[in-house]
């Protein structure tokens, strides 16, 4: 009698905003050999596979309730560091903190972070992660110099944008449905400083706001915007935005001392008192409608213009400011809801999305702008506009009526020319899919898969969710 | 087994949420009515049962009154031991996980008062006992290892003493009770709720034609008593309620009176 399942390794998994769990078999292989064996594990039960990095998804793109997770983060070493060419070659489960603090006493950073330090770089490459930098320096994907992969099939590939050009623009972005990659190599932006200038300054309404974001992207190196997503009226769409520049060399004197990981760290304490590992306690309470807008009044009210130098963690990382602000959101967890829409209608569209959020007494609590330009990857969720990150509190009481305001939303971006990113949005459905992505590419996108993975082992909650169903 | 992969539902969103419960015994009784009920809450649910056509009639019913999938048939047969670790492999995919596991299966096969006769004994014990304990090692393990789960063992209050009529039914429920307690004892500490389900007399077809009942409820009662009894987190349920009271009396009937009842 065969009772040998593993049982103990059968996991509960969550998503970034606690909003959704998943239970599955967890591996964690330490070498390719292991993925490989996993593979043919996973064929002869049945079973299927999603590929995991640190859980830093909004969504299901790292779940698979009732099959196999692949948690990549113990393939974790910097395999090589050239300081002198910025040329680094790491396995899937570094994380960016890991990188940046690997290369920044060097003079160098990670072209392209997302908001937390903590995701891996198997998992910004999974779901291709831009920064505050996007207009400028595409998704992190155009700054893969090779990766090599393994598909479930078997076979190990290397690519380069020229090599298995098509495949290295399908598995950048690829959600880990086409194969693991087990290397990859990336090329690092030349740093002078520790420090980078920032300028912030108010915007009164959503026209000032976007405005003001597309004037200031092409003069500056960073740009993002907070919205107030509270405010109506003339406010609608206030908010404060940041750009940030690089130091040129010589800028800083002191740039020896602030390229170092300990100048970048940041700070354990609030106000070098309240340890900040606590504070998500303190903000709980925050979490209703009327306390949020009341918090976001202030915040915009004392916002004033102002020019100062950060240190790149410290600019980069807000989501880290804080440890596990997301519990701040209670039991049912957050949600983001983020649109990506073409600088021509996001006025309108947006607009029209913040007042319908309002009217039916469901505002975002935090509202990130941002500026982006097209790329040529092949699940890409990029415009030339701006992207618009919405969180929301999820409850039992109002889960019914935020899924059909998202549902609304979608139909408004759609309709606006928009795009979704697959690492925030749960709640996308496949006709969403593919009517922004195109019948065309999603078809190119199973293509491959079949190539890569002809027995569909990888498959994720996100994957049956979008492009099975 | 389900006839297509396409048939089942979407995994859960946050916005979609549904939870999921296998109940093994599914076919009628209790179990059909939990079934029915637990779609109507909005679970997913696996139906076992040995009676194919019965468990596809059932998954049918609920998922036209529910207008989606809500059940889906697995047919299964308790004693098939060595079948269990595959299939509830097979299901966790299927439903995309397990939040609920409800053994209800059960079989009473009267010897009569002055007979006697192993193989209903064995086949009692095989269905009442040995098939849950083949369920509920993997179930207890999956639990405990995520941390989270229910489980429901249907027993009956016939557990609580030995008495003449039926010794191997009385035997193989009060090893259940048991089973169920030790369980509870070990997984209460790791978030795992164990509800032990305690029924008198319930309108099923295992009381269909015996006399002398009373305080007879509906199987649809008695499963909406355990849902109840779900969501309270309650540790034992005696359906009715009365059967409580009763059930303390007659345990504490001392030996010289009990061994001369005839009941």
């Amino acid at each position: 009698m065969d009772l040998s399942l593993p049982y103990q390794r059968f996991l509960r998994f969550e998503n970034f905003g606690h909003s959704l769990s998943a239970s599955s078999f967890c591996y964690r292989p330490t070498g390719v050999d292991e993925i490989e064996k996993l593979f043919k594990f996973a064929k002869g039960a049945g079973l299927t596979v999603t590929l995991r990095g640190a859980g830093k998804s909004y969504n299901d793109a790292a779940l698979n309730g009732g099959g196999i997770v692949l948690d990549l983060q113990r393939m974790n070493k910097i395999l090589d560091w050239d300081p002198g060419s910025g040329l680094v070659r790491l396995e899937p489960g570094v994380t960016l903190e890991q990188l940046w603090q690997k290369v920044l006493p060097d003079g160098w950073w990670p072209p392209v972070v997302s908001g937390t330090m903590t995701t891996t770089l198997g998992g910004c490459l999974g779901s291709n992660i831009h920064g505050k930098n996007n207009f400028r320096a595409g998704p992190i994907g155009e700054h893969v110099v090779e990766f090599t992969a393994l598909l479930p099939g078997g076979a190990e590939i290397a690519c380069t944008p020229k090599k298995n050009g098509d495949l290295f623009r399908a598995m950048i972005g690829g959600l880990g449905m086409l194969g693991v990659f087990t290397s990859i190599t990336l090329q690092m932006k030349r740093m002078y400083s520790g420090l980078l200038g920032v300028h912030a300054w108010n915007v009164p309404n959503l026209e000032a706001h976007l405005g003001d974001i597309l004037a200031a992207a092409p003069e500056h190196n960073y740009t993002v915007g907070w919205m107030d997503c509270t405010a109506g009226g003339r406010g609608l769409g206030r908010g404060q935005l940041h750009t940030a520049d690089y130091l040129k060399e010589g800028e800083d004197p002191d740039a020896k001392k602030t390229l170092q990981v300990a100048y970048q760290t940041l700070p354990a304490r609030f106000f070098g008192l309240v340890p900040k590992s606590i504070l998500h306690y303190f903000m709980a309470p925050f979490g209703n409608n009327l306390a949020w807008s009341a918090v976001d009044t202030v915040k915009y009210s004392i916002g004033r213009e102002k020019t100062y130098r950060q240190s790149h963690a410290a600019f980069h990382f807000l989501l880290d400011y804080i440890p596990h602000w997301e519990l701040a959101y209670g039991r049912g967890g957050l949600i983001q809801y983020q649109s990506f829409l073409p600088k021509e209608t996001a006025l309108e569209a947006w607009g029209e999305m913040l007042k319908l959020s309002q009217r039916r007494g469901l505002p975002s609590y935090l509202g990130v702008t941002k500026r982006h330009r097209p790329d040529n990857f092949l699940l890409t969720h990029a415009v030339d506009g701006f992207s618009l990150a919405l969180d929301f509190k999820v409850t039992d009481r109002k889960r019914a009526a935020l899924g059909q305001l998202l549902h609304d939303f979608d139909l408004i971006v759609l309709d606006a020319g928009g795009r979704f990113y697959f690492a925030k949005n749960s709640e996308t459905r496949a006709e969403t899919a593919r009517r922004f992505l195109g019948e065309q590419a999603i078809a190119k996108f199973k293509a491959l898969k079949k190539r890569c993975d002809p027995n569909n082992l990888l498959q994720s909650d996100l994957y049956r969710r979008v492009f099975e169903a | 087994m389900p006839k297509s992969r396409t048939l089942l539902p979407a995994r859960p969103t946050p916005l979609r949420p549904h939870k999921r419960a296998i109940v093994v015994g599914a076919s009628s009784g209790i179990g059909a009515a939990l079934a029915r009920r637990l779609a109507r809450e909005g679970y997913l649910v696996a139906a076992l049962s040995r009676r194919t056509d019965r468990l596809e009639a059932l998954c049918d019913e609920i998922n036209q009154a529910a207008g989606e999938t809500r059940a889906v048939a697995y047919t299964h047969d308790v004693t098939e031991y060595a079948a269990v670790p595959g299939l509830l492999q097979k299901i966790l995919a299927d439903l995309g996980g397990l939040d609920l596991f409800v053994y209800n299966a059960g079989a009473a096969l009267p010897t009569g008062f002055k007979h006697y006769n192993f193989a209903k004994d064995l086949q009692t014990t095989e269905v009442n006992y040995l098939g849950a304990l083949a369920w509920l090692n993997p179930v207890a393990a999956l639990f405990q290892s995520q941390g989270a789960g229910t489980i429901v063992g249907t027993s009956s209050v016939a557990g609580e003493r030995g008495r003449i009529g039926n010794p191997s039914y009385n035997a193989s429920k009060a090893a259940l009770s048991s089973y169920l307690e030790s369980l509870r004892n070990r997984l209460t500490r790791r978030g795992i709720h164990v509800l032990t389900v305690k029924p008198g007399y319930v309108a099923t077809e295992l009381t269909q034609g015996q006399k002398g009942l009373f305080w007879v409820v509906s199987a649809d009662q008695a499963a909406a008593d355990i849902w109840k009894a779900v969501r309270r987190r309650k540790q034992d349920l005696y359906v009715p309620g009365r059967w409580r009271l009763v059930m303390f009396i007659v345990r504490n009937i001392p030996s010289f009176i009990f061994r001369r009842l005839s009941f």
